[in-house]
């Protein structure tokens, strides 16, 4: 057996995961009866649906391909800045306040780019905290301080 | 007449000082995105939904609404002059739009571009005062299997601008239903899919999933794709049309915009399908088939009036029956229901302010557009110039800073860079995200109503077959299917998308 549609047979196996984990967890949650459904029943049948059509696709792609045989190709780096930029924002967001984590999230994910220049990327990140500040902080009042928690202190 | 009088009160409201100044900020943004490429209406407008809060509900919708209409003008001004789709539904502006700029006839292009969807954009509005009370007066009359039965329909609805096969654009719409399922079940009160993570219980965010899928996981291809944009460097001389070129256009401009207006009312339809449709439709009945794609002006004149009009008609089934008919739409959707306000027949009635405001304001914005935008195509085109790199940054930070104040909790932001990473799977995947998007918003409505309706008819489903308007749903549903997955009709299909 030699899979010949790498993307359909990921897919398949991406939607049986899905069905199949929608029909587990909704077996855990009253199913009830056709007349009078409880929170599992919908659930249950989606992921029936989802599974099914997961192993369909799986099939199809053991079928001969008419074009030649293609793999995903992915880059690694600009995926992986751009998500943790922004999962760092979050997580600096109070501690840092907007200052502090604006400028690592504009660092961060600028390093991505093939074209990344470091002092660029400064001048980007200072012209972007004043638009922050003049449009955040002073107009729409946003809720988390502008200076990191360690300088608002002292002052 | 009461038209007139709906209208007249509309108007009144559209033009306050204050709804006056947010319809002007929304065009205003629609046409600086829609002239960026790689961000469009759905990431501004989950963008900006969180700064919205603080408005009343009309301006809130004003503005949004502007936004979307907005970018089809943005759009074809970075196609004409780019060569480079500012927006999706100005892929085909760019095969005669960016010609005619070659051969110096730039500003006619821009103009006739304007000028169509002026004309459009008012055809529309009034299509959109004219059907919805007779359409919302039809919801009335909807019963839980109808409303069930209409959403099967939307939802195979938008397989058909999913390009790509078949059993996965099934498949996401199935994985949206499932996500929507996540949180507290309104019936039972139970908990579902939520791992006893207390920030679930209400659900995913629509605003992550939308900026997860569309927003950041853009960002990340186009930095893999690393795209180069040349600039025409011509200057612009002559915005008017000569009457020749007039009276030629003219007619393509009304036969894009009654081609725009049906398929926007449709489901799955919308700015995209439209002027796609427009300009084969164009090619097929001009007696010089040859000269499209070589700058005739006909084939900038329809599909920009055919995308606006759509734009504008696509508001129908929000607003009059609650289906939102496409990923914008969706959003818009989910910005009314976060002011508190349930799309859907009931609309026109208890707020009729607001319903025919948000129509009245789209008439007004048309009209900013036409003034605006063509004085200001120069400052546009010198956006252009400002690097990715130095672009994407500031949208990712807008949209970090837009995800925390939807709730003032961090969780939406990580949850948001995974929703991205599963776009980004997607996306290498070619799983279309519209449909699953549809899905979502659609899910626990869908639930519901499949609840109730088997509730009434005791376990019966026959009750969704022998009901005439509800049979009449799934019968189109049915032969949108069939006719999607005819082989002649998947190649035209197939090659409609390659040639974007």
């Amino acid at each position: 057996m030699r899979i010949h549609r790498l993307k359909d047979f990921y897919t398949g196996l991406l939607f049986l995961f899905f069905g199949a984990s929608a029909m587990a967890l909704a077996t855990g949650y009253q199913i009830g009866n056709a007349a009078k459904m409880g929170p599992g029943y919908f659930p249950f049948a989606l992921g029936a649906l989802l599974a099914a059509l997961g192993i369909i696709l799986l099939i199809r792609s053991l079928r001969e391909a008419k074009e030649p045989k293609e793999r995903p190709s992915f880059q690694v780096k600009p995926l992986a800045l751009v998500l943790s930029s922004v999962v760092l924002f979050g997580l600096v967001l109070r501690p840092l306040g907007l200052l502090g984590s604006t400028v690592l999230l504009v660092l961060l994910s600028s390093m991505g780019s093939h074209e990344f220049r470091m002092k660029e990327a400064l001048w980007n990140a200072a012209v972007l905290v004043l638009i922050v500040f003049v449009v955040f902080v002073c107009f729409l009042e946003f809720q988390v301080p502008f200076w990191p928690l360690f300088l608002a202190r002292r002052t | 007449m009461e038209l007139l009088s709906n209208l007249a009160l509309g108007f009144q409201t559209a033009v306050s000082p204050l709804n006056l100044l947010y319809c002007l900020v929304g065009t205003l943004i629609g046409t600086l995105i829609g002239v960026l490429p790689g961000i469009g209406p759905v990431q501004t407008i989950a963008i900006l939904l969180p700064t919205t809060f603080g408005l009343p509900p009309v301006s809130a919708l004003i503005m949004l609404a502007g936004i979307y209409y907005g970018a089809q003008y943005g759009g074809s001004t970075t196609s004409i002059l780019v060569n480079v789709p500012g927006e999706a539904s100005s892929v085909v502006t760019c095969l005669d739009g960016h010609q005619m700029a070659r051969q110096g006839r730039a500003g006619a292009a821009l103009t006739i571009a304007a000028l169509g969807s002026f004309f459009a954009g008012s055809f529309a509005t009034l299509i959109l005062a004219v059907l919805a009370v007779p359409l919302s007066e039809l919801a009335f009359k909807f019963g839980p299997p109808e409303y069930f039965s209409l959403m099967v329909f939307g939802l195979i609805g938008s397989i058909v601008l999913a390009s790509g096969s078949l059993i996965k654009a099934v498949g996401m719409i199935i994985l949206g239903l499932l996500l929507g399922m996540i949180g507290t079940d309104v019936t039972s009160g139970a908990q579902r899919f939520v791992f006893g993570i207390s920030e679930l219980a209400d659900g995913i965010g629509f605003v992550s999933l939308a900026m997860g899928l569309f927003g950041i996981c853009d960002i990340v291809n186009s930095l893999e794709k690393r795209e180069k944009r040349d600039i025409l460097k011509g200057r612009l001389t002559g915005l008017w049309l000569s009457r020749g070129e007039l009276k030629e256009s003219a007619p393509a401009v009304l036969r894009g915009t009654l081609c725009g207006s049906l398929l926007g009312i449709l489901p799955g339809g919308g700015a995209i399908l439209a002027s796609f449709t427009a300009y084969m439709l164009e090619k097929k009945i001009s007696p010089q088939p040859d000269s499209f794609g070589k700058g005739n002006i006909r084939g900038v004149a329809a599909p920009e009036s055919a995308n606006n009009a759509a734009a504008q008609t696509s508001f129908v089934p929000l607003l009059t029956l609650g289906i939102p008919p496409n990923v914008v739409l969706a959003m818009m959707a989910g910005a009314m229901m976060i002011h508190g306000i349930q799309p859907g027949p009931r609309v026109i009635s208890s707020n009729p302010a607001l319903f025919w405001g948000v129509i009245a304001s789209m008439w007004v914005g048309n009209a900013i557009l036409v003034l605006l935008n063509l004085p200001l195509v120069g400052v546009w085109v010198r956006l252009l110039s400002v690097p990715y790199r130095l672009l994407y940054p500031a949208i990712l930070l807008f949209c970090c800073i837009g995800l925390y104040s939807v709730n003032n909790n961090t969780f939406d932001i990580s949850l948001t860079a995974l929703c991205g990473l599963l776009g980004y799977v997607f996306y290498k995947l070619e799983c279309e995200p519209a449909p699953l998007i549809l899905g979502f918003i659609l899910g626990p409505m869908m639930e519901e109503n499949l609840r109730r309706g088997m509730l009434h008819s005791r376990g019966d489903p026959s009750v969704f077959f022998t009901r005439p308007l509800s049979l009449a749903f799934l019968l189109m549903a049915a032969a949108m299917l069939v006719i999607v997955a005819l082989p002649a009709i998947r190649r035209g299909r197939e090659k409609a998308f390659q040639e974007e």
